[in-house]
């Protein structure tokens, strides 16, 4: 089987880039192809990653509190660059101050994120999701 | 005369002159230069003889030569198309890797080729076309759907493959089907931020050795010379690698930047990593190739007068030509139609030093990299794209309205970083050398076969400003 390329970074002007190490050994572990963009990404270099590599996924590191910001149009923007039912996942610190999650995670799926992880989450349940979600895409 | 001397003859088939340097291998000396008028459209061969001739009469006698060899920007130089996906990414990639390898890039073109992209393609009529597109592995459905439309256009130009490996065996077939010359190659860029042009670009100099003499007809030439061995651009970007990196005997100079002024388009070849010098400085953008060619077609001397005044802006440059009467306008757009004028009068001339100082000072703020200040919630960051040339010890100039400048130290100067513009990283403190005899293109071409003396007759002869 064909293994599955995600395209991997931190949003924006974030340098962050622990989480985004960790990600990226998690997943190449578990036999992903990694297309690493490392920090300081902007939606544009995610997705001409993307498009250049036939990404199945965008995992989409936030950490500076300005996820909300950042992210807006991320699914609008695929869909203009053609990629539309590409794979979207977002985590980190999404938000400042103390926030409901189940609030931030709603905000974050109507911008038409797929999974929207809280901060702490372990790389392990994200890595087993992404594969689960990828294979019922892979069925429909 | 003694007989025994080794003396090398070295060519460059330029579009308006033939030009040739005799040299003393043994000696490794300049003994001869001569130029004639091209005469690519009728016979190639004449206007190479009268220079032989030239040659002749000078050293009193006729001698044959153990090297005889040519480079070539006749018949329009090599012109090429590139085709990639992304225009920052495999486009990108695709154009430097054709640029690199000596080539006019006369169409650059990205995504999926249209009905209307594809006739503009065979007006261009290009003489290579390299077709890239997605990583390895990664997307194949453009660069399939592009050589579909390349097989089934009228072209007839060899086509270098450079894409998505996976793809390479289905595009072969789709090409072949359309009786279309193709070549196929390592990918221009095998992964996300990695940039592998070098594979592409010995290909691309084989293929116009093996066709693109021939198809020109430019291989009459070689019953008189030993072969053409590469187009002019790459013979001077030889020369500055060779320059640059010495050889396993002969020291060379480091990093270095060459300054190549034209008629028709002004060159900047760095051969520097340009990594950031500073800590904490972020890099963003595609990777630089250590050895780079940026071609400014807006910027030549002659032909493209007009668009260097419009680049800087009609007043600023008047006001840079204090004290001048010279109609600006009318003078200019002489100038690009006798591409051959020298200036006569000391207005002409100070507005010749004007346009090469302008062109030097874009064309080298367009290839030497910038810094860009963001701001995040920790403060200011600095992010840098392209190279960083502010530690470049060694600019050397050529071309035509460099070496024949009365002032090429001005010209010089407009190359240096500068507080103006502080964000744009041009070397900081380099030393200048100016190639007064011509030599650039025959140390290039030399150095295919004696790289040591093609070196040392390089540093003897370039002259320190």
């Amino acid at each position: 089987m064909e293994k599955n390329t995600v395209v991997l970074g931190v949003l924006g002007v974030d340098a962050h880039v622990v989480g985004n190490k960790i990600m990226e050994y998690a997943l190449r572990k578990e036999g992903f192809k990694v297309v690493n963009l490392g920090t300081f990404v902007t939606q544009e270099d995610f997705i001409k990653a993307a498009i250049e590599t036939n990404a199945d996924a965008v995992l989409v590191g936030s950490l500076c509190g300005h996820g909300e910001l950042d992210c807006r149009g991320f699914r609008d923007n695929c869909i203009e660059a053609g990629k539309g039912d590409i794979h979207l996942v977002v985590g980190g610190n999404l938000v400042v101050g103390k926030q409901d999650w189940e609030d931030v995670k709603k905000r974050f799926e109507g911008m038409g994120f797929n999974r929207v992880y809280p901060p702490g989450v372990s790389p392990k349940v994200v890595v087993e999701d992404l594969r689960e979600d990828l294979q019922r895409k892979g069925h429909e | 005369m003694n007989e025994k001397v080794d003396y090398g003859l070295f060519i460059d088939f330029g579009s308006t002159f033939t030009k040739l340097v005799v040299l003393d291998l043994d000696g490794e000396r300049v003994v001869g230069r001569a130029q004639s008028p091209s005469t690519v459209d009728t016979d190639i061969t004449l206007g190479l003889r009268a220079a032989f001739e030239q040659v002749d009469a000078a050293q009193g006698t006729a001698r044959s030569y153990p090297y005889k060899l040519a480079c070539s920007s006749a018949a329009g130089g090599l012109r090429m198309v590139t085709i990639g996906l992304v225009p920052e990414l495999t486009a990108e990639a695709a154009k430097r890797a054709a640029l690199g390898a000596g080539a006019k890039v006369v169409g650059v073109y990205s995504y999926k080729l249209t009905k209307g992209e594809l006739g503009e393609l065979e007006s261009l009529g290009p003489d290579i076309i390299l077709l890239a597109g997605g990583t390895d592995g990664g997307d194949k459905e453009t660069i399939v759907h592009n050589a579909t439309g390349l097989s089934r256009s009228s072209l007839h130009a060899p086509i270098v493959v450079a894409g998505n490996k996976v793809a390479s065996d289905e595009i072969r077939a789709i090409l072949e089907s359309g009786h279309k010359e193709c070549i196929i190659t390592d990918n221009v860029m095998p992964e996300m931020g990695v940039l592998q042009v070098d594979k592409a670009r010995s290909v691309i100099r084989e293929v116009f050795i093996r066709r693109i003499i021939e198809a020109k007809g430019l291989n009459k030439a070689e019953e008189w010379i030993y072969g053409i061995l590469m187009p002019t651009p790459t013979a001077v970007l030889t020369a500055a690698r060779l320059l640059a990196e010495g050889t396993d005997t002969e020291e060379g100079l480091g990093e270095l930047v060459v300054v190549d002024i034209g008629g028709a388009t002004t060159d900047i070849h760095s051969i520097a990593r340009g990594e950031a010098t500073e800590p904490g400085m972020v890099q963003k953008g595609l990777p630089e190739p250590f050895v780079k060619r940026t071609v400014e077609g807006d910027l030549g001397l002659r032909y493209n007068a007009s668009s260097i005044v419009d680049a800087v802006g009609k007043e600023k440059f008047q006001a840079r030509l204090a004290g001048s009467n010279l109609n600006l306008d009318e003078a200019v757009s002489g100038l690009s139609q006798a591409p051959e004028y020298l200036p006569g009068s000391e207005q002409e001339s100070a507005l010749d030093t004007q346009l090469a100082r302008s062109a030097a000072r874009l064309a080298m703020e367009r290839h030497a990299g910038t810094i860009q200040t963001v701001y995040g919630p920790e403060g200011p960051i600095s992010v840098q794209y392209g190279k960083d040339l502010r530690g470049i010890k060694t600019v050397i100039g050529t071309g035509g309205p460099l070496i024949f400048n009365p002032s090429p130290a001005m010209v010089f100067g407009e190359t240096v970083y500068s507080t103006d513009n502080p964000f744009s990283l041009k070397p900081k403190a380099p030393d200048f050398f100016l190639d007064d005899h011509y030599l650039l293109y025959a140390i290039g071409l030399m150095s295919e076969v004696e790289p040591n003396k093609a070196l040392r007759i390089a540093k003897k002869y370039l002259r320190r400003l």
